[in-house]
This record gives C-alpha cells, sequence and structure tokens, in this order.
C-alpha cells in the first residue's frame, strides 16, 4: 500500500529467510571476511575474462542462498538481479544457468535495495511465493567498464572508492524465520552536478539523504525511533557528507 | 573545476559542491610534486646512465644514442605493466612516472592487457591505443599547426 508520496507499506512484512555472500581476494582480507559464505583467492575465479568471473560470483551466491534456505530451485518464482556491466550481462547470464523467471534490473549502487523492495512488492501481493534477489559486482570488470585499464599507472586522488569483487544474494518468502520488510522507500535521482569518476561517495550522498529524508516525512516518523540507519558505501567522503544534513 | 563549466550548475548544485569538497580529502599537491620531481629525475638519471653506456659500449654518438635508451625504458615500463606493479609505483609517484616515455608505454600496455580477454583483433588491436590514441592525435596535429606557422613566417621573408 503506498503511503506518502514514495514509500510502500507491506501489509504482510516478506519475510528475508535466506541470504549469501561471495567475496574476492581483496575482501578475504577485510575486516568482514568472517561474514562471506565463500571467498575466492584468485580473482579470475579459473575463468577466462573477468565479466565471467563475476557471472560465476552471482551463480555461486545464489545457489549458496537457495540452499541455505532449504530450497530447490524449481520452488522459485521469480529472480530479480542486477550488475554494474553493460546490459547487465552477469545477471543474464546466471540466470540462464539457475532457470528460474528472469527480471533484470539495473540501479547501479542502488540495484540490491531496487531489487529487495520489488521482490518484496511481489512477495507482499502474493504474485510470488518466493523470490531470489540477487547483485554482483567485480573490481576489474566495473574499473574496466567505468575508468582506466587495471594496469594504467594514472594516480588516483584521495577521494577514489574501490570496487567490490562480490555477490550477494537472497530469498525473500511470504513466512519464515528472519528479518521482514516493512516497507521500502522509492527514491529520486538527485544530481548535484558531480562529474568525477574518482568521487563517487559525494555524488551519491544528496540522493541518500533525500530519500532517507523522503522516509521519514512519508511515514510520520521521529529518525530516532530507528536503532540504526544504514546506507550503501558511500565511502569515507560520502559519509561524511551524509551525517552532517 | 572551470568557472566555465561552474556556470552551468545551478545556485544549489553550486552551494552543494562547495559543501562537498571542503569535507573532501585534498590532494596533497606539494607531497605529490616533490614525488613526481624525486621518481621523474631517478628515470632520468637511469636514461642519462643509459645514453652513457650506449655511447661507450656501442657505436653510438650524443644524437643518436637517444633511440635504444628510450627502447631499454620502454621495455621495462611495460614488462613492469605487465608484472603488475607499475601501477603502485604510479600511484606513488604520479607524474614522475607518467610524463617521461615510461608513462605512455604503460598506456599502451596496460589496456592491450585490459582487452587481451576480447581476443587479439577487436580486443587487443581495437583497444590498445584507447588512453595513448588522444595523445598521438593531438600531438600529430599541433606538429603540423606549428609546422605550418613555421613555413609561413619563412615564405614571407622571417628568420
Amino acid at each position: 500500500m503506498l503511503q506518502g508520496h514514495q514509500t510502500w507499506v507491506f501489509e504482510n512484512r516478506p519475510v528475508i529467510i535466506s541470504s549469501a555472500a561471495v567475496g574476492g581476494p581483496f575482501e578475504s582480507k577485510g575486516k568482514l571476511a568472517k561474514d562471506f559464505d565463500l571467498l575466492h583467492g584468485d580473482l579470475w575465479l579459473g575463468q577466462d575474462s573477468y565479466e565471467k568471473a563475476e557471472k560465476k560470483l552471482l551463480e555461486e551466491a545464489c545457489e549458496t542462498a537457495i540452499k541455505k534456505a532449504g530450497l530447490k530451485k524449481e520452488d522459485i518464482q521469480i529472480f530479480v538481479s542486477g550488475d554494474l556491466i553493460n546490459q547487465i550481462i552477469p545477471s543474464n547470464f546466471a540466470a540462464r544457468t539457475l532457470g528460474i523467471p528472469f527480471i533484470g534490473i539495473y540501479g547501479a549502487c542502488s540495484s540490491s535495495m531496487e531489487g529487495l523492495a520489488l521482490a518484496s512488492l511481489m512477495v507482499d501481493s502474493r504474485f510470488a511465493e518466493f523470490v531470489l534477489v540477487g547483485t554482483s559486482s567485480h573490481n576489474a570488470a566495473s574499473e574496466k567498464q567505468y575508468r582506466y585499464p587495471t594496469e594504467y599507472g594514472s594516480q588516483k586522488p584521495p577521494t577514489a572508492q574501490w570496487t567490490v569483487t562480490g555477490a550477494g544474494a537472497a530469498i525473500v518468502a511470504q513466512e519464515g524465520e528472519g528479518p521482514r520488510v516493512t516497507c521500502a522507500t522509492i527514491g529520486r535521482i538527485v544530481d548535484m552536478g558531480l562529474s568525477d569518476p574518482f568521487n563517487m561517495g559525494a555524488a551519491m550522498a544528496p540522493a541518500a539523504v533525500d530519500t532517507i529524508e523522503a522516509h521519514i516525512r512519508d511515514l510520520d516518523i521521529d529518525p530516532s525511533e530507528y536503532d540504526l540507519i544504514a546506507t550503501g558505501d558511500l565511502g569515507k567522503v560520502g559519509h561524511r557528507i551524509q551525517e552532517i544534513y | 573545476m572551470s568557472n566555465k563549466k561552474r556556470k552551468k550548475l545551478t545556485p544549489t548544485q553550486q552551494e552543494y559542491q562547495d559543501f562537498a569538497s571542503a569535507r573532501e580529502p585534498k590532494r596533497p599537491i606539494f607531497k605529490n610534486c616533490l614525488k613526481a620531481f624525486l621518481v621523474g629525475g631517478i628515470i632520468c638519471t637511469i636514461g642519462q646512465g643509459l645514453i652513457w653506456f650506449f655511447m661507450t659500449y656501442f657505436d653510438f654518438n650524443e644524437k643518436t644514442a637517444g633511440s635504444p635508451t628510450s627502447s631499454v625504458l620502454i621495455f621495462l615500463s611495460v614488462l613492469f605493466t605487465g608484472l603488475g606493479f607499475y601501477d603502485h609505483i604510479a600511484q606513488w609517484a604520479g607524474a614522475g612516472t607518467a610524463i617521461p616515455v615510461t608513462g605512455f608505454a604503460n598506456t599502451i600496455a596496460s589496456a592491450a592487457i585490459e582487452h587481451r580477454s576480447e581476443g587479439f583483433v577487436l580486443g587487443v588491436g581495437g583497444n590498445m591505443f584507447k588512453i595513448a590514441g588522444p595523445v598521438i592525435v593531438y600531438g600529430v596535429f599541433s606538429a603540423f599547426v606549428v609546422a605550418i606557422i613555421k613555413v609561413t613566417i619563412e615564405m614571407l621573408g622571417g628568420m
């Protein structure tokens, strides 16, 4: 049900019954390494291109999520997925492997939440019983897509961020154990005219703030009702900007 | 950001950009210059050493020794790019590795490696000059313009 201007409130409160995360070599050295289901030491994942490696990451994340939920591929009605490559090819090829009816989305960094919002909508409205949501990214494939070759020796400014090598998947269901999705606010594009691909944090922060404000306005609640308000990684710069707003 | 670019932005956008840039870590310009000077200097010293080497042990004079010297530097730069540590040196050195011939070799080698997975003709062949291409285009073009100016002045009886 729509509440306010842009917020969906899910009356049946869909459940995220399982989730999975797969990471690459850089992630395995990070502080969150223990939280991954599977980590790869090889950036290529034994494939002959980084794009194929990304597809494999996504497939593994999806299969792990399905296995953790104790389901079979056939139990899932819809697969919603997006990534950062042209024509979202890793998602399409992963969908080919899985053989689940597929809805491809593109929201760059917001793909994962966009997917969860759409999946919750489908489950809440009972158009699906189980929806698999996935998203993936590969550092080398994304750098190639958006910036310079990985071995190119240009000096990156201090605002540059690192694109993750990894994939995540979750299953949204009508009933079960796990966190419930109660509502979703769909955000607007907020363009503050930043054009530096090495400063994504500052470019994305205004939209994040706008969406959080809209969420609080639509639901008519006080921000203090939440224990924690989290955004996707805006980097150090974007996070600092957002905190001040 | 240039003033011309700024004028196209709305006042809100300008205000936000000032707000954001006040919260960004600044590029350490002085430190970067110092590092670039140091590394660029070292590369040029190696180059000078190579010139001396080619003049002493081979049949080169001061004018012709430049070619084998840049070949050696280009080879080393491509080798380091291929071995995967050129970009780490360059992140530290900045303009120090970008300005000498090593930077140019790296742009071509890195693009070639990057697009290897797309095949040898359309991948490597088609993308090798992705970054170096503009340098060549405008290098040749500006040389052409300067040459035209020189010829014109000479024809008019100058110089």
